[in-house]
């Protein structure tokens, strides 16, 4: 079992998958929850690999770069295909209730399709396959937005597609100059190759700018918040807490392999925005009158946190931003599905109504608020370990401009979300009309909730895995 | 596992375990709740008596588990510890029985109970964590945990107060971790050592630990209510009786004192510290908080108002013991962090026996009050009494050790505020309890509520009458042997070794 193919078949599950759902739409959801537990099956399988003979090249049909295509599995591509995993498994398991069987045989074939998507993307050894992938990508989930019908939903979609055209575009340009330039898309060969050079910065600063747009970094994060809540609660979950980590994944890859030589300026640029990201995407989310608006603008706060790894690389940076990766997929998930709940259950996110709702659906409530513990870094929490460790980087480094925003996002996000768990305390008598919740509904919320606070209690685990191959020491040896 | 790492845990979840059943319970199953409360804080103190006896014999307990790389959540029993460990299970013990009572038919108990045993988890855990990151978690969850009690009746006054709490607790907090990290980034290590484990540090590092002493004292300071971070306590008051019971005696005010002795003891260490020049303006501030509180307690009306100013001025009495650099001020500090806790609760409940009982929530309402409830104001008295220090009771004892403490250091300046406190405190209490006992009665109570035959339900009499006799008996048998005097005074032989 240890030389089995797993990464092939990370990819080729949830492909049948997808025409499974699509051929058989009656049978959609025992086929996507056997695929999701299948790929969870199989990304333990290809960690267990990792952790025994090491970083993994697979290449497709035999055919070795640079003529075919490599799969390649190091730490920081097990840690994404993990997160997709587990978050995946429990999106899954609460679409099986939330969806309508109407809506469910165009939900299922998208989803499984977006994971495909998801798994190949994070198994790219080349720029050029993960243009595909990103692009791939974007389509499944500017599908899925859709989803939902209706002039929100459509003018959402809309521009998100139009946003990630163009972000895929400019990451394409990118790709075309270094082909030109170095005679391949290897990201290992491109390693050894890349000099310094105009042709270089153009080729960074495009594909950077593209993918910058798709994470949805402040100043371009404008079309998140729409898109990200007009969306079905499952799908906003898996856009928050998967689809913009997949473009900061990339944008990790090249950052690391191709331009380790960027230096301090452009770093401190990143680092920059990712802080007004931070303040900016907290003030919004305070501002919000709609829950999922306000959870929304959240995800634009928390991609800030992310960007400090560059800044901070040359500490723990690259771990602790990864970490907050980790712990935000889990408790973003947990956050959107308990939105997803109330909206279900009440039929509207209004914040200042919700303390009819909430005390009626305790389980729910609870999930927000160990996400939202996770969210503001209170202990114990992954959350919590990662902002540990991002301060610890900052004072170590003796950056300490960042210790104040760490602080202040951490404050920020307190107070959004005591806003919110706070109507779960009022005493409201008013009736209202309400629709009863599938149980796995309100599980699976809870669910992802404790699995973001386990993240504080198991940290050494998962930061061990990371750092298989070594993907983050590269920095400074180009 | 062996014995001596499950121990701490165990007595950890004696009250986690039934907390977490008791949010699953449904509201109408009291019988089974209350077995599952009771059992939960009877286990603890025997598992608290056998640590005890374990540590007495020179047994080491302590679990860890690895948090980060190079980072243990450690949870250990030294005898600082054990300390604060004893008086939050004894008090929640009584505080249980009596909230019980308390909350017979109102709404949400499983909820409260919830709440109030992970309250009670998250201060064990402060009592024995073992390095800065496990009191940081503990302290954390304590904030938490604290919250929903003082939010539980859901009025908009409630709410208002749960707010101001947040804004206190969780900017305080913030210091705190910005502190802590900070000092890790310095020592490279965050583990409590008797006499602290800074001293060996290069001097040029001398001005950041000055700065990272007051960020860490102004975290801890918020729970504290030092001034001027206090005002989130007299607002607070809005909440049960109960978790007034908690927030004063049990669990918050104490987690924040005890924080600073760790501090100072362990981190520090008291002579380091005072060779860093913190301790004297640490003092200066606990002194003013001790006048202000007393100041502010004279002019409210409303009886839990002015008890709270009262724990603003009290609690920083275990500050200044802490804070004046020599042995027998320490012992008074130690002592007081346990008398200040019996005394203030027996306050409490008493007063919430009356706004139970008779509708009572002013001092103006309070005149022969004490002919209706003979009990509950003989209680009310022995704490007040303690408050004020009349020997022999126990705030006497703490009184003593402070002032002779402070005389041995040389401060004589201690010595008048603890004075003149006492003067005001004896300002704000007999008035109360001339009212209440010689003033002719009102001809009606504001709404008085039918109880059988006692007073009151015997669930609301028992905890104060077992917390006032805990106090006499601390202050007459303050030197006996395995008293508590002798426990503080071997935690301070820890501290000051030649």
């Amino acid at each position: 079992m240890l030389e089995f193919h797993w990464q092939a078949i990370l990819i080729l599950l949830p492909f049948a998958g997808a025409a499974g759902c699509f051929l058989w739409p009656q049978r959609a959801v025992p086929l996507g929850l056997f695929v999701a537990s299948g790929i969870v099956i199989c990304v333990i399988g290809a960690g267990w690999q990792l952790a025994e003979l090491g970083t993994q090249r697979y290449a497709v049909g035999g055919w070795g770069a640079p003529l075919g295509i490599d799969l390649y599995t190091d730490g920081l591509s097990l840690l994404m295909l993990a997160v997709t995993a587990l978050a995946g498994l429990g999106i899954s398991i609460y679409s099986s209730g939330y969806f309508s069987h109407e809506r469910a045989r165009y939900f299922w074939p998208l989803w499984m399709f977006l994971w495909t998507a998801l798994n190949a993307l994070f198994l790219s050894a080349d720029i050029f396959n993960l243009y595909v992938t990103l692009e791939l990508l974007g389509l499944a989930a500017v599908a899925l937005v859709a989803l939902a019908g209706g002039a929100d939903a459509l003018s959402g979609a809309m521009r998100y597609l139009l946003v990630s055209l163009l972000g895929s575009l400019a990451y394409l340009l990118g790709v075309a100059l270094l082909y030109h330039g170095f005679g391949s898309v290897d990201i290992a060969i491109l390693a050894q190759r890349v000099e310094p050079s105009p042709v270089v910065w153009a080729a960074a600063g495009l594909m950077s700018a593209g993918l910058l747009l798709k994470t949805a970094l402040f100043p371009l994060h404008f079309w998140l918040p729409p898109a990200h809540a007009s969306a079905p609660a499952p799908v906003s979950a898996l856009l928050s807490a998967l689809v913009v980590k997949a473009s900061f994944y990339i944008l990790a890859r090249l950052w690391l392999e191709i331009f380790p030589f960027a230096g301090p300026g452009p770093a401190l640029l990143m680092g920059l925005l990712g802080a007004a990201a931070v303040l900016w995407g907290g003030v919004q989310a305070l501002r919000q009158t709609r829950l999922k608006m306000l959870i929304a603008y959240s995800t634009v706060a928390q991609t800030g946190y992310l960007f400090l790894a560059f800044p901070l690389a040359s500490v723990t940076g690259w771990t602790a931003a990864l970490y907050m990766l980790l712990s935000h997929a889990a408790a973003k998930t947990a956050m959107f599905m308990a939105a997803g709940n109330i909206l279900y259950f009440g039929g509207h996110d209004r914040i200042a109504d919700l303390d009819r709702i909430v005390q009626r659906l305790p389980l729910t409530i609870t999930a927000f608020a160990l996400a939202g513990v996770s969210i503001m870094g209170l202990p114990p929490s992954g959350g919590f370990i990662a902002k540990w460790m991002l301060l610890e980087a900052a004072i170590r480094s003796g950056q300490w401009w960042w210790v104040g925003i760490l602080i202040v996002g951490g404050l920020l996000s307190a107070a959004w979300a005591f806003k919110v768990i706070g109507y779960a305390f009022t005493r409201s008598e008013a009736p209202h009309d309400t629709r009863k919740i599938p149980v796995v509904m309100e599980w699976s919320a809870l669910l992802m909730a404790m699995l973001a606070i386990l993240l504080g209690l198991f940290a050494p685990w998962p930061l061990a895995l990371m750092e298989i191959g070594s993907p983050f020491d590269r920095e400074g040896s180009g | 596992m062996s014995w001596s790492a499950t121990l701490p845990l165990l007595v950890l979840a004696s009250s986690l375990l039934p907390g977490l059943v008791i949010f699953f319970l449904p509201e109408e199953r009291v019988a089974t709740r209350t077995i599952l409360n009771l059992s939960g804080a009877v286990l603890k103190l025997v598992l608290v008596g056998v640590m005890i006896r374990g540590v007495y014999h020179g047994y080491h307990y302590e679990t860890s588990l690895a948090l980060l790389p190079g980072l243990d959540l450690v949870l250990r029993a030294d005898p600082l510890s054990l300390l604060f460990v004893v008086l939050s299970s004894v008090l929640w013990l009584v505080t249980t029985v009596y909230a019980i009572g308390y909350l017979e038919g109102s709404p949400n108990r499983s909820r409260f109970f919830g709440f109030f045993s992970l309250c009670v988890t998250a201060t064990i855990g402060v009592a024995l964590a073992g390095n800065l990151i496990t009191f940081l978690l503990f302290y954390e969850l304590l904030t938490l945990a604290t919250y929903p009690l003082i939010v539980h009746r859901g009025t908009e006054e409630a709410r208002r107060a749960g707010r101001t709490y947040l804004f206190y607790t969780v900017g305080g907090g913030a210091l705190l971790l910005i502190g802590t990290v900070w000092l890790y980034a310095i020592a490279n290590t965050l583990e409590f050592t008797a006499r602290g484990f800074l001293s060996g540090l290069d001097d040029t590092c001398h001005p950041a630990l000055v700065i990272i002493f007051v960020l860490l004292i102004a975290g801890l300071g918020v729970k504290a209510a030092l001034i001027p971070l206090h005002g989130w306590l007299p607002q607070a008051m809005i909440a049960p009786a109960p978790v007034s019971a908690l927030l004063h005696a049990v669990a918050v005010v104490k987690a924040g004192a005890f924080g600073i002795m760790r501090v100072i003891h362990d981190v520090y260490g008291i002579q380091f510290a005072a060779g860093l020049g913190v301790l004297l303006p640490l003092a200066v501030v606990a002194a003013a908080t001790i006048i202000y509180g007393s100041m502010r307690a004279l002019f409210q009306d409303d009886l839990k108002r002015r008890l709270a100013f009262s724990t603003v001025s009290q609690v920083s009495y275990i500050v200044l013991g802490t804070a004046v650099a020599g042995p027998v001020a320490t012992i008074g500090g130690l002592i007081h962090l346990v008398h200040q806790g019996v005394m203030k609760i027996t306050l409490f409940f008493c007063a919430g026996n009356l706004a139970e009982t008779l509708g009572i929530h002013k001092i103006s309402e309070m005149n022969g009050v004490g002919q209706r409830m003979p009990w509950t104001m003989a209680a009310f008295t022995i704490g007040a009494f303690g408050m004020i220090g009349v020997p022999p009771l126990a705030g006497f004892v703490s009184k003593w050790y402070l002032g002779l403490g402070a005389l041995d250091a040389g401060q004589e300046w201690v010595v008048y505020v603890l004075a003149g406190s006492g003067l005001l405190n004896a300002a704000y209490f007999l008035p109360i309890l001339y009212a209440a006992w010689f003033k002719p009665p009102a001809a009606s109570w504001p709404s008085e509520s039918s109880s059988g035959r006692c007073e009151t339900a015997w669930t609301l009499l028992v905890p104060p009458m077992v917390t006032a006799v805990l106090t006499l008996g601390m202050g007459l048998l303050a030197s006996a042997p395995f008293s508590l005097l002798e426990w503080a005074r071997f935690i301070t032989s820890l501290e000051y070794a030649p």
